[in-house]
């Protein structure tokens, strides 16, 4: 983590670049060691991030998605408005931001759920632009919603069935001769119960969807995207209204996940999540990019705390105390009794 | 008590007409739609229509009965087509409005002296015209048979031939579509009906799989259509928004989303709408009631009726007769 030494961000690209530049400490160097990740290419992608200037727009060595100049207005107002963002391939990175910066706005765009007015962009060198929902998923590029969307009255399984892919049994033509999709179904249960007891709801498999909880329905529609295979998965606040245990443990699949190779970008407001498993953060506030860096410094970028908490504070974003395993254990004791 | 048996034998008879197994098509059609896909058509009876009249026609003009039967359909996968590609697109509410507007154009073409060369205009085609294709198929000796209280010749316009052929094409629909609907395909029409953005997400072309859901209902209504006029005249006034109405009753009487629903309840819906007219005569002739209600009233008494039991469908049992209760409880998100 040596470029953490100064922090940058690229003059003129939001509110409060005009506000002067925390220099980041030396904690953030003990900070970041403390989160060491846990396999080789995770190491690898770390590293990889860790020789990158943090100022806004950067190359990356390896980039998946590439996006430029991508614009979405409503009216008058611009709720989108990113000049250049690279995310790199197999590291996880965290778009952060205030309530209202755009980030949904921003998945929406890449994940052609919205039509921007203007921009290109393009996933694994292949231009996304004007894709459907659908194209982009099957290319591999696979997203959650902010607000759930379990299939109600539809069971858990069937949920996860829906989203294997390449089912021969969705064809219309071969759907009503079941010799021709059996064996793929039966694969597909087999993995989705594997999935799914990964997140703690395989003895919910014959339920409806629209009988389990709000925390519930999030981690099926994690798990359902899980399901796809994808390349990389964007995930819109996958922690929000999950207990902290199970976010701990959440944290820990997603790590695994990009341990396995996945790219993962996810919107979290939890700091303590983002700093504890992000490779690299992005900022967004007002529809701009206003930051972007490794978790430990960007943070503390001005810039950032700015747009949170509006100028002249000097809090940390990513404060420590969060990370304590004491209060960690509390919760967990607490979840037990429960 | 002779009255009352002959009350009921004319229920009985009703709730197995072919007229009875065309409705039952109809609304297995619109239970894909609706049901299975989540869409709103409300322009069944326009499918219907178009599919009497492609049978019709393409009879009248020489066409074997096979033939006819495929034009009927190709007319109904038309239409469909024609209405999907604009509208679903967009929201549902859309293909609800589209759908009862284009049925009624349907009808008023029909009826319209403009191709009255080939519909017949108001006045409609004669039975006698198409029919003898469909007749001409029956394996029935000539004669008449009477099973219990029922009596028809073997072969005709009301015979057992026309209600065996109508159910026999009843229990194949029912076949394939509880095939069609237990597979991975219709996991996604369900899908769909959930929620669209959700599948859409998961890599499914949504759009695709409502428009073949749309094509594939239609098609059943317009194989409804066949089957209703086989036995009656091709009449547009007579295949209009009340058709469609009754498609729904039926389909919500018998329960959305379940594979028998459509068909119990055109059966129970028919038997007792009869029940209810015929009794209703029956008393006013010859009791007191007769002062409230007239005998020239009861078909409106009955079509208002009628209306009031959707209404406490949806109210009280919006699942139907089979439908699952279980389900009901997440309709509200
Ligand atoms: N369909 C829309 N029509 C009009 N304005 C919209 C629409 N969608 C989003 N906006 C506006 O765009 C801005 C960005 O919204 P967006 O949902 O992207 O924020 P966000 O960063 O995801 O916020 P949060 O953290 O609260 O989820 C907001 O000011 C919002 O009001
Ligand atoms: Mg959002």
């Amino acid at each position: 983590m040596s470029a953490d030494e100064t922090t940058h961000a690229a003059p003129g690209t939001g509110p409060g670049d005009e506000a002067g530049r925390a220099p980041a400490s030396v904690v953030d160097a003990a900070a970041a060691a403390a989160q060491e990740p846990s396999s080789a290419t995770a190491v690898e992608a770390r590293g990889e991030l860790a020789e990158i200037e943090p100022v806004v727009g950067v190359s990356k060595p390896d980039a998946i998605l590439v996006a430029d100049d991508v614009v979405r207005r409503f009216g008058g107002m611009t709720a989108c408005d990113v000049d250049h963002l690279e995310v790199q391939r197999g590291a996880i990175t965290a778009l952060i931001g205030p309530n209202g910066a755009g980030k949904t706005t921003f998945f929406n765009l890449l994940t052609g759920f919205d039509t921007p007015q203007s921009g290109t962009w393009s996933f694994e060198g292949r231009s996304l632009q004007g894709k459907s929902g659908a194209r982009v998923a099957k290319a591999g590029m696979v997203r959650t919603f902010q607000l759930t969307k379990a299939l109600s009255r539809l069971t858990v399984l069937q949920n996860m069935l829906l989203a294997a892919p390449d089912n021969p049994g969705e064809r219309f033509w071969l759907s009503w001769l079941p010799f021709t999709w059996r064996a793929h179904e039966m694969a597909a249960t087999e993995k989705a119960m594997e999935i799914l007891a990964r997140f703690k709801l395989a003895d919910k498999a014959p339920d409806y969807a629209g009988s389990l909880s709000g925390g519930q329905r999030k981690l099926l529609e994690m798990a359902r995207a899980l399901m796809t295979d994808p390349t990389m998965i964007m995930l819109d606040e996958p922690m929000a209204g999950v207990n902290p245990v199970l976010v701990q443990s959440l944290l820990g699949h997603v790590q695994a996940l990009r341990d396995e190779g996945m790219t993962v970008l996810f919107v979290e407001h939890d700091m303590h999540a983002v700093r504890h498993i992000s490779d690299w953060v992005v900022v967004m506030a007002e529809g701009r990019i206003v930051a972007e860096g490794p978790p430990a410094s960007v943070m503390r970028d001005q810039a950032v705390v700015d747009a949170y908490l509006g100028a002249h504070h000097d809090t940390d974003l990513g404060d420590d105390s969060l990370l304590d395993p004491e209060i960690l254990a509390r919760l967990e004791a607490e979840e037990e009794k429960r | 008590m002779d009255e009352l048996i002959r009350i009921l034998t004319q229920s009985l008879a009703e709730a197995i007409a072919p007229t009875t197994a065309a409705f039952a098509i109809a609304a297995i059609g619109l239970n894909l739609h609706f049901g299975y896909t989540g869409l709103l058509n409300m322009g069944q009876a326009g499918f219907m229509l178009l599919g009497a009249y492609g049978f019709g026609i393409s009879t009248i003009a020489g066409a074997p009965f096979f033939l006819a039967l495929l034009i009927a359909l190709g007319a109904g996968l038309i239409f469909a087509v024609v209405l999907g590609i604009p509208t679903l697109q967009l929201r549902g509410d859309y293909l609800a409005i589209v759908t009862i507007s284009a049925a009624e154009i349907i009808r008023w073409i029909g009826r319209s002296t403009w191709l009255q060369e080939w519909t017949g205009g108001a006045s409609g085609l004669q039975g006698r015209n198409y029919k003898g294709t469909f007749q001409d198929l029956s394996p029935l000796p000539d004669g008449r048979t009477t099973i219990g209280p029922l009596e028809y010749i073997n072969t005709g316009s009301d015979s057992w031939w026309t209600r065996l052929f109508a159910w026999g094409v009843v229990a194949v629909v029912l076949l394939f579509v509880w095939l069609i609907t237990r597979s991975p395909w219709g996991r996604v029409l369900k899908g769909i009906r959930e929620d669209e953005d959700a599948v859409r997400a998961l890599g499914k072309n949504v759009y695709s799989y409502k428009l073949q859901s749309l094509v594939l209902g239609g098609m059943l209504g317009s194989l409804g259509g066949v089957l209703y006029v086989l036995p009656l005249t091709i009449a547009p006034d007579a295949m209009g928004r009340t058709m469609t109405f009754f498609a729904w009753t039926v389909l919500l009487l018998g329960g959305a989303a379940t594979v028998f629903g459509p068909v119990l309840g055109s059966m129970i819906f028919f038997g007792a709408y009869m029940l209810m007219r015929t009794g209703m005569r029956a008393l006013s002739e010859n009791t007191g009631v007769g002062n409230i209600i007239s005998t020239t009233n009861v078909e409106q008494i009955g079509g208002m009726l009628v209306g009031a039991t959707l209404m406490l469908l949806v109210i009280f049992r919006p699942q139907g007769i089979l439908g699952n209760k279980k389900e009901l409880a997440f309709n509200v998100r």
